[in-house]
């Protein structure tokens, strides 16, 4: 019996990552097909991501989508550390429902409401105070920040509730001011959130389609905006290479994330052991003493 | 001293409230006002392409124009009711398949060894941090005529004729199912891995079948799981827009393609923003329903 239901395991855990994993597999071998008809296999070439590179369309939308989800990544981080950090650790006040409902609804608000709204809003504020002049790299900023600072919020609140707070509070009583008890303990330990809410965010920014096409002005095509231009019009063998390329980075990101938690791992490991073998020492020593 | 550092401290805490609370205000809530009020309005070519709701009309008189209009139209026209309508058929549909197909996905991975979990549910979301629309355009590749799916049926001898996949329903439930299955298997894990086991022992010691202790005991501890996930998944279903525009039929009826239609082809911005509070007096009663479990789930209450 117990068999049985480790085999149903298996099977149900081929067959689900089959499914969320074929079709990347496609586009990664499809990328390297020379012929231009994509699902029909005409011997291998390269010549696709030749073609990329001289796609200065491309080059230019994937260079400024960069820039915008650097930026907006980092502002994200900071915003949702703080709204994190208030949901999670300043108890009840007044007004805490709104702002956790203003954090959690951009995480389902669908991207057609919130692109629609944000254009509006800038639109009325550039009637009324003159900024932001225009539609461009500002107002696809602000408006990735207020996204994805939600997912950033989720990430550290869930990071804090976990967290021990008897080392916040040996620190005050040991009389460490507020702002020194957040950048001295709570901070370090809250770290490896950052890092995977800052990697979220840069993702989503870079990905965002929708809210993007509403707040964006003339010459400020993101690469998913130029993407989806060219995908529309059906499949084209350069945009394989592209998502190739996406994924092969996203890969080693991967990995090197990976190395350096499980580096971090053993040296915690290792502290600890050195630390109780020291402690071994000291009781032996007050023994023979 | 003392009264005066507290104080201090406790600006220090509005401070670090008002920054986040603040930008939300003004980036995320008021833009809806605004739409709100764009909805009252009547459209006009200009730039923006929309009347003003308050006018001075000379004499120091302020007059007031709300105009019903927009939404009047949006009930007589049937297109907007059968857009509305078929969104949330189709996301229902997408969500619950998402379910059947999430949950044994979840439950097998809470119930590996300890050690392989964290690798599979990595794997999981792995999908998710590669663009969602290169994905959704790979199922291009895979459904059409001259597709993945169609050659290998016709290889196999299951089907003589290529059948028309893309540009159906059914391209458009796969491609909602793929791209947010791991909105449905993250809560339902999350869930499942806590479960007492020992609830399970019990039952069997009482004499329950494996299924029925399933039945009896896991499903129903697992329900805050599945109304997280299910919610997580329909919502942002319903005003998808990527999906039903690159594998659907052209004339699929979605509302956030029509509103989509509503703002960039015809340029009504006072239509499109009546569709946009419409869609919004649907979805508001699930997402308090997701921020309860959310706020819930993250923690926040208990203290």
């Amino acid at each position: 019996m117990n068999q049985g239901r480790n085999l149903f395991r298996t099977l149900v855990l081929i067959l689900g990552f089959a499914f969320l994993y074929i079709p990347i597999v496609s586009l990664i071998v499809y990328s390297f097909n020379s012929s231009r008809l994509v699902t029909v296999w005409g011997g291998f070439s390269t010549k696709w991501y030749g073609a990329l590179l001289h796609n200065d369309q491309i080059l230019n939308a994937a260079f400024l989508s960069l820039k915008i989800a650097a930026i907006s990544a980092t502002l994200a981080v900071v915003l949702g550390t703080l709204a994190g950090l208030v949901l999670a650790r300043f108890g009840p006040f007044k007004g805490r429902t709104l702002l956790s409902g203003l954090t959690t609804a951009p995480l389902v608000m669908p991207e057609v409401i919130t692109g629609l709204s944000l254009l509006l809003l800038f639109v009325t504020m550039e009637q009324i105070i003159g900024w932001p002049a225009g539609r461009g790299m500002t107002t696809i900023v602000i408006s990735h920040i207020t996204l994805t600072m939600a997912f950033v919020t989720v990430v550290v609140q869930s990071r804090l509730s976990q967290m021990d707070d008897s080392l916040e509070e040996a620190a005050m009583d040991l009389g460490a001011r507020p702002h020194k008890v957040f950048f001295l303990i709570t901070l370090p330990i809250i770290a490896p959130a950052l890092m995977s809410g800052w990697l979220l965010a840069f993702t989503l920014s870079l990905d965002d389609l929708v809210i993007t096409s509403f707040v964006a002005g003339p010459g400020s095509s993101t690469l998913p905006m130029v993407i989806f231009s060219k995908v529309r019009l059906g499949v084209s063998p350069d945009i394989n290479a592209l998502a190739t390329i996406l994924v092969a980075i996203v890969a080693v990101g991967v990995a090197i994330t990976g190395i350096m938690m499980a580096r971090q791992q053993q040296q915690r490991e290792r502290d600890a052991q050195m630390a109780l073998a020291a402690n071994q020492q000291m009781i032996e020593s007050v023994k023979k003493g | 001293m003392k009264p005066l550092l507290k104080r201090l401290g406790l600006q220090g805490r509005t401070a670090v409230t008002a920054v986040p609370y603040l930008w939300l205000l003004l980036f995320f809530l008021i833009p809806f006002v605004i739409v709100l009020k764009i909805s009252f309005s009547t459209s006009q070519i200009a730039m923006p392409p929309y009347e003003p709701l308050l006018q001075w009309t000379g004499d120091k008189v302020m007059q007031i124009k709300l105009n019903l209009g927009n939404f009047a139209f949006l009930v007589e026209d049937d297109l907007y009711w059968k857009a509305y309508l078929n969104s949330i058929w189709v996301a229902s549909v997408s969500t619950f398949f998402c379910l059947l197909l999430g949950y044994p996905i979840a439950y097998a991975i809470a119930r590996s060894n300890p050690s392989a979990r964290n690798i599979l549910m990595l794997l999981i979301v792995l999908p998710f941090w590669t663009s969602f629309l290169l994905r959704v355009y790979a199922w291009i590749g895979i459904l059409k005529n001259n597709g993945l799916l169609n050659n290998f049926l016709l290889w196999i001898g299951a089907i003589e004729q290529p059948i028309q996949m893309l540009q159906t329903d059914f391209a458009v439930y796969v491609g909602i199912v793929y791209s947010y299955l791991p909105f449905m298997i993250l809560p339902l894990y999350a869930n499942l891995e806590k479960m007492d086991l020992t609830l399970l022992e019990a039952a069997a010691d009482l004499g329950c079948k494996p299924w029925q202790g399933f039945l009896k005991v896991t499903l129903p501890l697992s329900l805050p799981g599945i109304r997280a996930g299910c919610l997580l998944v329909f919502i942002p279903a319903v005003g998808e827009f990527v999906i039903p525009s690159l594998l659907g039929d052209p004339g699929m009826l979605m509302i956030g393609k029509v509103l989509w239609t509503e703002f960039f082809n015809n340029r009504d911005w006072p239509v499109a923003s009546a569709v946009a509070i419409v869609l919004l007096l649907f979805l508001v009663v699930p997402m308090m329903y997701f921020q309860r479990a959310q706020d819930a789930e993250a923690g926040g209450v208990h203290r």
